[in-house]
């Protein structure tokens, strides 16, 4: 194996949000790293502590009640969560982008698309309007947003245009690791087809880091490199992404393909997981999908199972089932 | 196969401020009794207009509805309310169609009293148990608010106030689009036992190729409120002949990591729907579009038994001689 270089690493990070009446434990315990010029996908359901942990790298958990109760994020060796404000501003931006689900509130209404993308340059770089405008102009134009539209205000573009705009802005500062949540899931799919492949065509032209957070497994396949499965707040599985479709080792993983309806091949029968997504302010003890488990045994309702390895694939189980 | 429902020349325009937006276009289709009709298409095509159309909640514009042979386009309101014990809608959002300060009982059990259809107390409750039960609700939810739940129990819910009062044919407005997947495949396997149990017929909305896959005997494609190719899923997903079903369908992403397909990118702009001009509605976003795409609409024909396609080049298609190169 070569020695990549390593870009980002999450230790052992806790994230809790604590209000008067709970405390819900969205991220319990990730561990996670990203190599120079790979693209991680981070899978799970609704509110498996995907954003959370995108949210806590940008530094921008809200705080109240958001708090990180403990853990590292080292980026490039630095362990940001200790960052000044000033520090955050450079790092957002400069060193890690996010893109968010919604194209349509992350632009602000009331100002022409050139102006806002205008706005991001000056505010990281100084440089003059006339320069700004260039840049922004380069990069409407990389991800296929005609150079006219510079002085179009955001409702005058559809949802995909939209998308593309909250792209270039993500891409105008150059920064090493591009965050992009749910980048595609409120756009159609001839749409979101071409979407994806301006990211991944970007990602290879900069040479940029990704961690692409997605519920669909099929949109993670054909955009990473590397997959990590998330739980309740816990990664269960995670590895090359090969390794891991082709060979999951974690009975959630395994569920989660299971109840997938296929294009590829006619299923005969979906099998469902059964049960709820637990609640993060009542997580179950022991291993967390245990109440929902088919292979449960004792152990699983008490012990926490541990991080077991084979080569680089990583799972959280007490046994080898597949 | 008999047929429950179908369609004749059904239009339904808005009128909005620029103009006449074409919603649905001249849609023509039969469901035969206990069949699933999935309905393809992405956002705007007009699916859910189509499905609402159905139940005249909207009014058409034009054509005809014909429900076990009845025309329920000229019924008067009475009437229609009788009939929509015949025929049930579950919509797209269960955080949405449930009124928050109702019990669980209480949502259930207000079509029985709509329609009048218990004479008692406790033949009502027992009524809304056995539906409760038929879902897959626990009892301990009869006097539950909806936000005690998550989305698929809410979907339950929906499911069960659907059933109440036992209709034959239910429109089913993206009914799992909200749902995690792990979820979403307990409600489709709930609703394919359901229509086996009951004799259901569907008409399955969904913007998700899979899952109508999954769910639907047979599957229409809309575009811009056209139904631009209708079809035996088989038919659909091994031999489409449409242009956009096919560049649909490899723009779904799939699964397999050994073999990636080739993916068709769609380019070009996206004709509106408001005062659309002549032609097909595809042509501007199709590689094969020539003179006469932009001119005339091609109408749906039968390329082969069963399968209609609107495309003037369809018969190359079929032939082979006019393919998708990247």
């Amino acid at each position: 194996m070569e020695s990549k270089k390593t870009v980002l690493e999450i230790k052992n990070l806790h994230v809790h949000f604590i209000t008067d009446n709970e405390t819900a434990k969205a991220v319990n315990g990730v561990d996670l790293i990203l190599h120079e010029g790979e693209s991680l996908g981070l899978v799970g359901e609704t509110g498996a502590g995907k954003t959370t942990t995108a949210l806590s790298i940008m530094q921008l958990v809200p705080d109240p009640p958001g708090v990180i109760v403990d853990g590292e994020i080292y980026f490039h060796e630095k362990n940001i969560i200790y960052n000044t404000d000033k520090e955050n501003e450079n790092m957002r931006g400069n060193g890690i982008s996010m893109i968010f689900q919604d194209p349509m509130t992350a632009l602000n209404p009331i100002m022409t698309v050139g102006n806002q993308l205008a706005e991001v340059i000056m505010q990281h770089r100084k440089v003059s309007k006339k320069e700004a405008k260039e840049t922004a102009i380069q990069l409407m134009e990389m991800v296929g947003v005609k150079a006219d539209r510079y002085d179009d205000y955001p409702h005058q573009f559809s949802g995909g245009m939209k998308q593309r705009v909250v792209i270039a802005m993500a891409l105008l500062c150059r920064p090493e690791i591009l965050i992009a949540d749910e980048p595609t899931t409120a756009l159609d799919v001839t749409i979101q087809a071409q979407v994806l492949e301006i990211i991944r065509d970007l990602i290879n032209r900069f040479h940029m880091s990704m961690i692409l957070i997605s519920h669909d497994l099929g949109v993670v396949a054909e955009t990473c490199d590397q997959v990590a499965i998330m739980y309740a707040g816990e990664i269960v599985e995670a590895g090359e992404i090969r390794e891991v479709y082709k060979h999951a080792l974690h009975p959630y993983t395994v569920g989660l393909f299971a109840s997938i309806p296929r294009l590829d091949e006619d299923s005969e029968k979906l099998i469902p997981i059964e049960g709820q997504i637990p609640n993060s302010a009542a997580l179950p003890e022991g291993c967390k999908f245990h109440p929902r488990c088919k292979y449960c045994k004792e152990i699983c309702r008490h012990e926490p199972p541990p991080v077991q390895r084979e080569g680089e694939h990583i799972y959280r189980c007490h046994f080898k089932l597949f | 196969m008999e047929k429950l429902i179908e369609l004749q020349n059904i239009k339904k325009y808005f009128t909005v401020p620029s103009g006449l937006l074409h919603a649905v276009d001249d849609v023509n289709l039969s469901i035969g009794k206990g069949e699933t009709l999935g309905i393809v298409g992405e956002s705007g095509c007009g699916k859910s207009t189509l499905g609402r159309v159905m139940l005249r909640l909207h009014e058409p514009t034009s054509g005809r509805i014909l429900y076990d042979g009845m025309d329920i386009t000229t019924f008067h309101k009475d009437e229609m309310i009788q009939m929509r014990k015949y025929m049930q809608i579950i919509f797209q959002d269960p955080y949405a169609s449930l009124n928050p300060r109702y019990t669980v009982a209480q949502i259930i059990r207000e079509p029985l009293r709509l329609h009048k259809v218990c004479s008692s107390a406790a033949e009502e409750k027992e009524r809304v148990e056995a539906l409760m039960e038929m879902v897959g609700l626990s009892k301990r939810a009869y006097n539950a608010y909806p936000h005690e739940f998550d989305g698929g129990r809410r979907q339950r819910i929906v499911i069960a106030r659907a059933l109440a009062i036992k209709p034959q044919f239910i429109v089913c407005d993206e009914p799992v689009s909200a749902l995690d997947v792990s979820v979403q495949a307990q409600i489709i396997n709930l609703m394919m036992e359901l229509q086996e149990k009951l004799g259901l017929t569907y008409l399955f909305i969904s913007h998700d190729l899979s899952v109508v896959k999954y769910i639907s005997d047979n599957i229409g494609v809309m575009y811009l409120g056209q139904m631009i190719e209708k079809a035996s899923k088989r038919a659909i997903f091994q031999r489409p002949l449409h242009p956009y079903t096919i560049a649909l369908l490899s723009a779904i992403p799939s699964l397999d990591v050994d073999h990636k397909r080739e993916k068709i990118i769609l380019k070009g702009e996206i004709t509106s729907p408001i005062n659309p001009p002549a032609g097909c509605r595809f042509a501007k976003r199709c590689v094969f579009a020539r003179e006469e795409c932009f001119s005339q609409d091609p109408e749906l024909c039968e390329a082969e038994p069963g399968h209609f396609v609107a495309c003037h080049r369809y018969q190359e298609i079929m032939s082979g001689t006019l393919q998708y190169t990247k």
